[in-house]
């Protein structure tokens, strides 16, 4: 008897321990979006809107405008999807309908180990190899809102194209082959059969890899400047949020500038908050319950 | 031309397009890959283990400050994330089902994997570093088992959904209760899988420079202080390799190339063990 009421106990004991396990990931969500925005306050409610309209950053005069790290990261992470996209989905296409058996498993499995390689290397290959290119190119620096842009893409390449194959991989191969029957050439199956199928995980693949552009840190650090002015050349040298609070958060030494810093922070985090949140919610939902 | 034709010649030219993208990424991913492997391998000394930092045209550096650093702040980020990750994912799969808290916790995890790192490190920079008046080696491994959490729950929500319900009914009715159904018969289903997730959890972990910037910022010097600012591989190398200094760049190199082995290794440990298993 004194043996069951014991296991009682310790079941109870169990379920609250575990239970707290999970709320903690939610107590962490809240309180980051709660500190953010108790350290933001200052700079919103001193700056308000000009916060986000003013293009100057001077923290020596604690002149404050965000415009140019949100353009900047709107920028770049636009230019790195779109030169991302086409790429991805070439790399898909041929690990699934072109290679041939005997590559599909090597290129598949180096492409998911690439998605594995910290971002700070690959910041590291861009600032050494990628920037002299751009600067024998075009001249000027060579750092700037284009080299970034690349660089994300690269960065983000074998995930995106790891995910969208994934996608693709999904199609049954009974739909395929009904197609072939009809006399449909690769690309008619393709078009009319695999992405048909599988675009919400395509396009949910793609949000997904869009958050995560917009707060990578690490490889745009090296190669885009944070020089806080918005260029029509995207050769110029330019900033973006995370590339700003890399740079900055150890360097401000005033409250309003902190409070700045921190007001960007919860733009990043808002910006990818919602992304991530439309790609799951909208587009992910069916492919999780369907599997 | 016919309409056949004409099918036949599209499907071709977008073959060829598509199998052209597919070379231009592969050459950059390779490219990278290339350049690491090379200037690593170039670079890799053994006085890199045995010196600590110093200053720039000194022949003594070495990266000993930085490795020794890297292995506590990531081995104290998992001992902390991975018991709660583990705990969280078994409420998740064992006691929460498919409630609406449990979907809840779910997706806000799914959201927190896929959280801009750097705001992690300022969050930490303000809940940690402040009070503390100072950076220190304990913000940057709250700020890595904050990243490591939700990877550690959701692998082990997924993982312990895997072990067949019928398992579970055998040990209740052998008079079992739930705590020991979970702890003697779940986890023991689960163990390849959870460690797996483990593995690749401290590999995405271990990466991390971001978050560290600024809470465990950086010292050129050997330190196992938890409350000192302490040294990582990571930070280690954005500083070196953005500095002018060729043989802090070239440390940087290797201290890139070690890193990235280790992780490459985790990756490639993680996925046998699910071979092993799939092939059992």
């Amino acid at each position: 008897m004194k043996h069951i009421k014991s296991s009682v106990l310790l079941d109870a004991f169990f379920a609250k321990l575990s239970h707290g396990g999970a709320l903690i990931v939610l107590i962490l969500v809240i309180s980051i979006f709660a500190v953010l925005l108790g350290y933001s306050l200052e700079a919103l409610s001193q700056l308000g809107l000009e916060f986000f309209t003013e293009e100057k950053w001077a923290p020596n005069l604690e002149k404050f405008g965000a415009r140019s790290a949100i353009i900047g990261s709107l920028i770049s992470t636009f230019l790195a999807m779109a030169l991302c996209i086409p790429i991805a989905i070439g790399i898909a296409i041929f690990l699934t309908e072109i290679a041939p058996n005997s590559l599909k498993t090597p290129i598949g499995t180096s492409i998911e180990l690439l998605a594995a390689i910290p971002s700070v290397i690959y910041g590291m290959w861009g600032l050494f190899y990628f920037v002299p290119l751009m600067r024998d190119l075009f001249g000027g620096l060579g750092i700037g809102m284009l080299s970034a842009s690349v660089v994300l893409s690269v960065m983000i390449l074998p995930f995106m194209a790891a995910v969208t194959r994934d996608a693709m991989n999904t199609t049954p191969d009974i739909l395929k082959e009904s197609a072939y029957a009809l006399g449909a050439t690769k690309w008619d199956v393709i078009q009319a059969v695999v992405i048909p199928y599988a675009k919400a995980g395509i396009i949910g693949s793609m949000i997904l890899a869009l958050g995560r552009a917009v707060g990578e840190t690490m490889a745009v650090t090296f190669v885009m400047g944070n020089v806080h002015r918005i260029s029509w050349d995207i050769t110029a040298p330019a900033t973006s949020i995370p590339v700003t609070l890399a740079n900055e958060f150890t360097e401000a030494d005033s409250s309003l500038y902190f409070s700045a810093l921190f007001s960007l922070a919860l733009v990043l985090m808002l910006i990818s908050f919602s992304i991530i949140a439309i790609a799951k919610f909208y587009f992910l939902k069916k492919v999780r319950r369907g599997l | 031309m016919n309409a056949i034709d004409k099918r036949r010649l599209v499907s071709r030219v977008v073959l060829i397009l598509s199998s052209i993208s597919a070379l231009i990424g592969l050459l950059f991913l390779f490219w990278i890959l290339g350049v690491l492997i090379l200037n690593g391998i170039e670079s890799i000394r053994w006085d890199l283990f045995v010196y600590e930092g110093a200053p720039p045209g000194m022949l003594e550096s070495g990266l000993k400050h930085a490795l020794i650093g890297q292995l506590i702040l990531v081995g104290c980020a998992t001992l902390i994330g991975v018991p709660i990750g583990i705990l969280g994912g078994t409420y998740l799969s064992e006691y929460a089902g498919n409630s609406r808290f449990g979907n809840f916790v779910r997706d806000i995890s799914d959201i927190m994997m896929s959280a801009p790192s750097i705001v992690i490190g300022a969050f930490v920079y303000a809940v940690v570093v402040l009070p503390m008046g100072h950076f220190s080696g304990i913000a940057g491994v709250v700020a890595l088992s904050i990243i490591m959490i939700p990877i550690i729950l959701r692998t082990t929500d997924d993982m312990l959904q895997l072990v067949s319900p019928t398992l579970r009914e055998a040990a209740y009715a052998l008079g079992a209760p739930k705590y020991r159904v979970i702890l003697s018969v779940v986890y023991r289903g689960a163990k390849a899988g959870v460690l797996t997730g483990i593995i690749l959890g401290v590999a995405r972990v271990a990466g991390e420079t971001a978050p560290l910037l600024f809470t465990s910022f950086n010292d050129n010097f050997y330190s196992t202080d938890l409350m000192e600012p302490m040294a990582s591989l990571t930070v280690t190398i954005y500083n070196y390799a953005t500095s002018p200094y060729a043989d802090w760049q070239s440390i940087g190199w290797a201290a890139a190339f070690m890193l990235s082995m280790f992780i490459l290794a985790l990756n490639i440990i993680g996925r046998l063990i699910i071979l092993k298993r799939k092939g059992a």
